[in-house]
């Protein structure tokens, strides 16, 4: 027998929990939440205020539910552009019911069906003809959009019931409204689904190694098509909460809003490559973008002119630590 | 190609080799060390290449050979240490610094570009200039037309795209893009890895051509066959230093064997006692439209069989399909008596038959997960209860198969991607172990991993046939097949050639039967 | 000629035939070689665009801020020719480019330096670089009455029949295609997007040439900036507002593949001309435009399935005929 020393045992870790959580994107996604609430107070006499707080929660809520599934998306390696316009088509659909009569379950149950549909498409697209999700996704968002203008041209589906209002415009309790206790509810099942069950270590596998999953028995064309099943779904969930807040639908709703959750999902530390990333810090992202453009909005700064802070603020975070890193070893580039 | 008797090489008598002759060193590289967060890859290390013959490097895998060739090539700084071209010292800041030094790499998969054409393949980086600057597309060609002559590999055609060509013509691509920058130092990397027989003659025959234009070869290899046959001299790594160099002709196979390893490894292969019983899985009748015909075979339990093979004769392709990666247009598998028809990794998995693959890197670890989450990736089923996550017995599943293994890792949730090759496979054979399957297929289970680990891999399997698993090992390596099979099937082009019993059985027949040649 | 029509542009060549053929049935004026000149002008920039989304796309990259570069760059040439009309407009034109040119290196600086994906980089920029517009103009429009007669006619100018716009275009086409397939730089885009790690083994600096596309890409938009402004004689904060779809529409179509490293002139010019062809002719066969982005998004579907087709690699062949053997 060949003199092998006996074998030996391997700990099953060596981190100390308490110090990588310490210098944690999510960390550090705090600090800034709570520096930018600090500012905020400081900037405006109005922001302090529980129901000025509560108005600030609409800023993230409806992009919050759609990055919340975009996040699965991205760390599975895929992603989706075409969110907003499913928002779109699936309020179009929605205003075209009610022209019909249709009552508030109904409409509810078409909004979901036909942000699950269009997902659907998506991820056959992607997961059948294995096509890259960046420009079918892309291509479904014009084609989605599209049909949206088709139906409604340059006009405007208004007359939605009164109970349909709730979920956009309502309160649960005091100052919570339905769309912050759903998004919290809704956050807190993707947590779970993400770090808890073996359905999200497998989601974090195909984004580091989809080859090497296919061949350990993970079925990975199964899981992607669920996922863009899920990203349509929130999307059509967003679209009832964002057509019952405004009241009525354009084919122009939502423009931007794939690129805002899309920014929510990267600032929340999910590597835009797939295979690493957290809940936690998806939803303090959104919280952190909310109050960016809250705050802005109480100093009346123009929308366009708070985009560049997100615009800015993304880059900034995603560059902080590759910044920092390079000066502690004492080279810049 | 053409044959190997057509293909004579015009050789200058050679030079003579040896220390006397050959004066001074080409490339010189003394007190290098290089260190990485938490490794350190090189320490103090020393090689010298000298003109007109082959220096072989060998060692283990994480022994820090290939952190040698990225600083040879540009691609890395060393910490500190000097580097010599012809006496003169000189640093080697890009790769394109190396490359204006006449120092060229040939690695195990071609680094080229596949959607380019050869002669710009040849040429890119240094393509041929018109008065304004522009490429000169025409003479781009003619003079890779030229190069390729000068190979004796005028059948290439300089216009084709590279990803058209087999693997060996696109090696006598990169070789040509050697000559074309006139290199004077020439790294081969494990060369002959995917390489036919025939294959591999001709690239030694163009090696002996290098050394009479005068190039200094560094030759990298686990096999000492080969290095025996092609080197003049050696240098031997282990774990980031060099333990000792020399000419071969004045050592002993046991000796740099020792050297490499820091212990005697008397046997390779595990003695073993096999307890074959009746047929535990049948194939009849396999086929698919492209790849392979009418393959069938039985595995009975307690057996190792082993499949051999030239590099493309199918094996790989029959394996994944058994494995229900790949369909198949017709055929039959059975297990244990009850058919089987898998559609998906998943499906062969849950029957009780795993696949190893052999592209470690690509297809067997996931790199960017700890260890334990890799050897429970086939396994979360059983782990999680209704689907939630129970780390605990994960980390139990991972131990139990790693220890049994003799992984080195510092813990078991460390990223695998940090670990030697050798200790990547380890984990791979676990993951699929904790499956508990009945039949584990190997694909080329220790292609590219150390001595240590070879014989830590081969003696786990015949540990695991000796508890009754059924074992088929795809392998390319001779000495593994007829150390380990009891049983040899050969393939060639896409169809069974033969079955041999592994009684008397010698390496002629299987490599006769393999390509094809009458006895 | 080999490397300009490759058999996927061949394939989108004889569709755009086939197309005119098909909308001539209903509008036989369509055909009419006026009418298509007018086709080739309306696409000019968007063909401009599309050549500089191309060389970022073929390096594995991609550049979603090309429109807001435009829109900013617009509007800042536009507002100069309203506060200094007598700035010659060549001037103007190098302005443009320069001023594009900054805003691509800003791009290019931090994927190279400091590696952010392209993507994020993008991202981040599509939005600043439109809001800066915003800054610069105080919100506050530049139209025609305040543009130069200049301004508005040098590109539309008539020279051998054709505008100049449409030369433009021309100039741009043969340039890049002779740093495409003639100049080192050309190679080595092509060449990262094939195989980067190769690309380093053969010297190439990956990164100072993803940044040199970059740069390129950011020209290009300062070009069209000025010629976008100039033609629909309207500078805002709206201008080409989520045009960068349509950019990488024109790319997809045209056979260039997301994946880096595959695609060609001739290819992103025939995408832009089909799109093109296809926004000319709805108003003409009485489609209502609102049936514009659909049939854009369905082409877009099409050109990738097409693409993917194209690309797949072929298994291992092993079994040789039974004849042959």
């Amino acid at each position: 027998m060949t003199d092998t020393p006996a074998p030996r045992h391997i700990p099953d870790r060596l981190d100390k929990p308490l110090s990588s959580a310490i210098f944690s994107w999510e960390a550090l996604l705090i600090v800034i939440a709570v520096a930018i609430f600090a500012i905020n107070s400081f900037a405006s006499p109005y922001f302090l205020d529980p129901w000025s707080l509560s108005d600030l929660t609409f800023n993230f809520t409806e992009k919050g539910l759609i990055a919340l599934a975009m996040a699965l998306l991205i760390i599975s390696g895929e992603i989706d552009l075409s969110v907003a316009a499913i928002v779109a088509l699936a309020s179009t659909m929605m205003g075209m019911a009610v022209q019909a009569g249709a009552g508030t379950p109904v409409l509810v149950a078409i909004g979901v069906v036909v942000g699950l549909g269009c997902g659907a498409f998506n991820g056959l697209l992607v997961t059948r003809l294995g096509l890259p999700s960046i420009v079918v996704t892309i291509g479904t968002m014009s084609l989605f959009r599209g049909i949206a203008f088709i139906i409604l041209g340059d006009q405007a589906y208004k007359g939605y019931p009164e109970s349909f209002a709730f979920f956009g415009q309502g309160y649960v309790w005091w100052v919570f409204s339905f769309e912050l206790a759903l998004f919290l509810v809704a956050a807190l099942i993707y947590w779970f689904v993400l770090h808890r069950t073996s359905f999200g270590r497998r989601v974090f596998a195909i984004g580091n190694n989809p080859v090497a999953c296919q061949f350990s028995g993970v079925r990975v064309a199964r899981i992607k098509f669920i996922l863009f099943c899920l990203t349509g779904l929130m999307s059509g969930i967003a679209s009832v909460l964002i057509t019952s807040r405004l009241g009525s639908t354009r084919p122009s709703i939502a423009q931007g809003y794939e690129l805002e959750a899309i920014t929510m999902v990267v600032l929340g530390g999910v590597s835009i490559l797939g295979g690493a990333g957290s809940i936690l810090g998806v939803v303090l992202a959104a919280f952190i973008m909310g109050l960016v453009t809250f705050g802005l909005g109480l100093l009346n700064v123009p929308g366009i002119v708070m985009s560049i802070f997100i615009g800015l603020l993304l880059i900034i975070v995603i560059a902080l630590p590759i910044v920092w890193r390079r000066l502690r070893e004492g080279r810049f580039a | 190609m053409d044959t190997t008797a057509q293909r004579k090489v015009k050789t200058q008598p050679s030079l003579p080799s040896g220390p006397a002759a050959s004066a001074s060193p080409r490339l010189t590289l003394s007190g290098i060390s290089k260190s990485f967060p938490g490794v350190r890859a090189l320490h103090n290390v020393s090689l010298s290449l000298y003109p007109g013959q082959v220096t072989a490097l060998i060692g283990e895998n994480g022994a820090g050979k290939s952190t040698l060739v990225k600083i040879m090539t540009g691609i890395y700084q060393p910490d500190s240490g000097e580097i010599g071209i012809d006496g003169q010292a000189t640093t080697l800041p890009s790769a394109h610094a190396a490359f204006g030094h006449g120092i060229t790499a040939i690695h195990q998969e071609t680094v080229l570009f596949d959607d380019l054409s050869v002669a710009e393949n040849i040429f890119l980086g240094h393509a041929p200039r018109t008065r304004f600057g522009t490429i000169d597309w025409r003479t781009m060609r003619k003079n890779a037309r030229e190069v390729l002559e000068t190979m004796r590999a005028g059948h290439i055609d300089a216009d084709a795209r590279l990803k058209d060509l087999g693997i060996a013509n696109k090696h006598l691509v990169a070789v040509a893009r050697a000559m074309s920058i006139d290199a004077r130092i020439v790294i081969m990397d494990e060369p002959t890895a995917a390489l036919s027989m025939k294959e591999i003659e001709e690239l030694f025959l163009l090696i002996e051509f290098l050394k009479s234009e005068g190039k200094a070869v560094l030759f990298i290899s686990h096999k000492f066959d080969e290095i025996y046959r092609i080197a003049d001299r050696y240098t031997v790594f282990r774990d980031g230093e060099m333990v000792g160099e020399g000419l071969l002709k004045d050592t002993g196979q046991n000796e740099i064997v020792r050297m490499m390893v820091g212990r005697n490894v008397d046997h390779i292969f595990p003695q073993r006692k096999p307890k074959i019983g009746v047929p535990v899985l049948s194939v009849s009748g396999l086929s698919h439209p492209t790849e392979f015909d009418d393959i069938g075979f039985e595995l009975r339990k307690g057996e190792i069989l082993g499949f051999y093979g030239l590099v493309g004769a199918g094996r790989s392709e029959v394996m994944q399909a058994i494995a229900g990666i790949t369909r198949t247009s017709r055929g039959a598998i059975s297990l244990d008596g009850q058919t089987i028809a898998p559609r998906s990794a998943a499906d062969s998995i849950e029957a009780g038959i795993v696949y190893v693959p052999e592209e470690r890197g690509k297809q067997g670890v996931v790199i960017g997960l700890p260890i334990f989450q890799n050897v429970s990736l086939p396994s979360l089923g059983r782990t999680s209860k209704s689907g939630m996550l129970r780390l605990a017995e994960e980390f139990s599943l991972a131990r139990s198969y790693t220890e049994r293994l003799d992984l080195r890792a510092s813990s078991l949730s460390q990223d695998v991607g940090t670990l030697s090759g050798g200790n990547q496979q380890k984990v791979v054979i676990a993951k699929w172990l904790a499956t508990t399957p009945k039949v584990i297929i190997l694909d080329e289970p220790t292609k590219g991993i150390d001595i240590g680990s070879k014989a830590a891999v081969h003696g786990f399997i015949a540990e695991l046939v000796a508890q009754g698993l059924s074992v088929i090992m795809v392998s390319s390596e001779l000495p593994e097949i007829l150390g380990m099979s009891d049983r040899v099937v050969v393939m060639r082009e896409g169809r069974i050639a033969a079955t041999y019993d592994n009684k008397g059985l010698d390496a002629e027949t299987l490599v006769r039967t393999a390509a094809g040649i009458a006895a | 000629m080999k490397s300009f029509l490759k058999y996927r542009e061949i394939w989108l060549l004889a569709g755009i035939v086939v197309l005119i053929g098909l909308i001539s049935t209903r509008f036989p004026g369509f055909a009419d070689p006026a009418n298509l000149r007018q086709v080739f002008n309306d696409t000019s920039i968007l063909m401009i665009l599309a050549l500089g989304q191309m060389v970022v796309i073929l390096t594995r990259s991609i550049d979603l801020s090309m429109a807001s570069n435009l829109c900013f760059t617009g509007m800042v040439v536009a507002m100069l020719n309203a506060a200094h009309p007598a700035i010659p407009i060549p001037v103007l034109i190098v302005i443009a480019l320069a001023v594009g040119l900054v805003l691509g290196a800003i791009n290019g600086f931090l994927v190279w330096r400091l590696n952010i994906p392209s993507i994020v980089v993008t991202l981040g920029t599509l939005t600043i670089y439109r809001g800066a517009t915003f800054v610069v103009s105080g919100g506050a429009w530049v139209n025609a009455d305040q543009m130069s007669p200049d301004f508005i006619n040098f590109q539309r100018a008539a020279f051998l029949g054709l505008p100049v716009l449409s030369w433009i275009a021309i100039v741009v086409i043969a340039l890049f295609f002779l740093v495409m397939t003639r100049t080192a730089i050309g190679r080595s885009i092509h060449a990262i997007g094939v195989n980067p790690t190769a690309s380093v083994y053969a010297g190439i600096d990956v990164g100072r040439t993803k940044f040199i596309v970059f740069c390129i890409s950011g020209m290009i938009g300062g070009l069209a900036g000025y010629l976008w402004i100039s033609r629909y004689v309207i500078a805002s904060v709206e201008v080409a507002n989520g045009y960068e779809l349509n950019i990488i529409a024109a790319c997809v179509i045209g056979g260039i593949s997301i994946a880096g490293g595959i695609g060609s002139v001739g290819g992103a010019v025939l995408g832009a001309l089909f799109l093109g062809i296809i926004s000319n002719a709805l108003p003409v066969i009485n489609i209502s435009p609102f049936w514009q982005m659909a049939i854009s998004g369905s082409a877009i579907i099409l050109a990738v399935v097409l693409n993917a087709r194209g690309e797949r690699r072929q298994g291992r062949i092993i079994l040789r005929k039974a004849e042959a053997a």
